[in-house]
């Protein structure tokens, strides 16, 4: 293995040799929290209720992004990629919303 | 001697895998967007029609939603465990592994089927004259979930199929294919052959004469190996075709409580 710096799967396993353990540690994981949201919807708690899921959903990504698509292991690139990508959708969302809620046309959304 | 190879052999792949994975993400991102779109209409009426949605999610079955949620979860966990152990030069195990990822899909899929064909059997699908009958927020919401599923399901499939392409290359014979720079041809002609030599410099065998008649040179090789070498191009393959399925996994996690769990 003379040229192993020169090659890239030699590389990429030294990036990202994390064993068969922490992937499995995080399925059970993202299995757990899927109970929680199945157990949480199944009590009453109204627009909290809403808000528990999303969370619960975003932690879950969040550990599928970072371990599972090996986010936490790439450059930082790829996380400021992932940054522009939230802020554009954040900027689509306010739009949306700020005329959705501030319309004043005869066929309002609200009210 | 490997330095003099290159130079001769003109390579047809060059390799760039952070450059593939970026260009993976980038494609990943107008994925997000285009289910983004999806999910701001969704929150939108949702909002307008808060007591409609609750309704008309007690349609669905929330246990099927729970089963494919955790097929797609534990497809994740196969599929990374596959580049795991390709990388670590299980090619068997990585196989095995991706196969299960694909019929995990499949699992995913027939649930659909099932669940969209009993919807379909109690009239409940878009434009059918029992869900008009209902109000507007429930015609929105099974538009919605239609829509959204609908090309979710899709990407299941593409994923399926992109999983299949690549565990076909990583089981296939590694074929290498090289061609010769023309310009570096026609120093060596007439006064040349090809031949294959180890790296201390034993010439193995004689492959042919280059003379003049010779015009041009493919060469095609492939080989059995063992367990421990793969092609590290099939890896990026691999790793892109996962970062795929993960997204179609992420988008999943959104839909199941949005759509099943609101009752």
């Amino acid at each position: 293995m003379q040229h192993e710096h020169h090659d890239p799967a030699a590389h990429e396993q030294a990036l990202h040799g994390l064993g068969y353990g922490i992937y499995i540690l995080i399925w059970i994981g993202l299995v757990v929290l899927t109970g929680v949201t199945v157990a949480i919807a199944g009590v009453d708690v109204r627009q909290l209720a809403v808000l528990v899921a999303m969370l619960v959903a975003s932690v879950k990504s969040t550990l599928v992004m970072a371990y599972f698509m090996h986010l936490k292991y790439e450059p930082p690139v790829f996380r400021w990629m992932f940054l522009v990508l939230l802020v554009t959708f954040a900027i689509f969302m306010i739009l949306l919303f700020s005329d959705v809620l501030f319309r004043s046309s005869p066929n309002v959304l609200f009210g | 001697m490997s330095q003099h190879t290159e130079s001769v052999v003109a390579h047809k792949h060059p390799s760039d895998f952070v450059g593939a994975k970026i260009g993976m993400w980038l494609f990943l991102f107008t994925e997000v967007l285009l289910f983004g779109g999806l999910f701001l209409l969704y929150a939108v009426y949702r909002a307008k029609y808060p007591v409609d949605f609750h309704l008309a999610a007690t349609e669905l079955d929330t246990f099927i939603g729970t089963v494919n949620t955790l097929l797609l979860l534990t497809s994740s966990l196969t599929v990374v465990l596959s580049i795991e152990a390709l990388q670590r030069g299980n090619r068997k195990l990585s196989i095995g592994m991706l196969a299960t990822t694909i019929l995990f899909g499949l699992g995913f899929m027939v649930n659909k089927y099932f669940e969209w064909g009993h919807k379909i059997e109690h009239g409940l699908y878009p434009g059918s004259e029992k869900l008009l009958s209902h109000s507007q927020g429930e015609i929105t919401f099974f538009q919605l979930y239609y829509a959204m599923t609908g090309l979710h399901g899709l990407h299941v499939l593409v994923g399926m199929a992109v999983l299949g392409g690549v565990l076909y290359f990583i089981a296939r014979k590694p074929v290498n294919k090289e061609h010769m720079n023309p310009t570096i041809l026609r120093r060596f002609q007439g006064a040349a052959r090809l031949a294959v030599i180890s790296d201390n410099g034993n010439e193995l065998g004689t492959v042919a004469r280059i003379d003049e008649d010779v015009r041009n040179i493919d060469i095609r090789i492939s080989y059995e190996h063992g367990e421990k070498r793969f092609d590290p191009r099939n890896l990026i393959k691999l790793e892109n075709s996962a970062l795929y399925w993960h997204l179609v996994d992420v988008i999943w996690i959104f839909l199941f409580p949005l759509f099943y769990l609101i009752t």
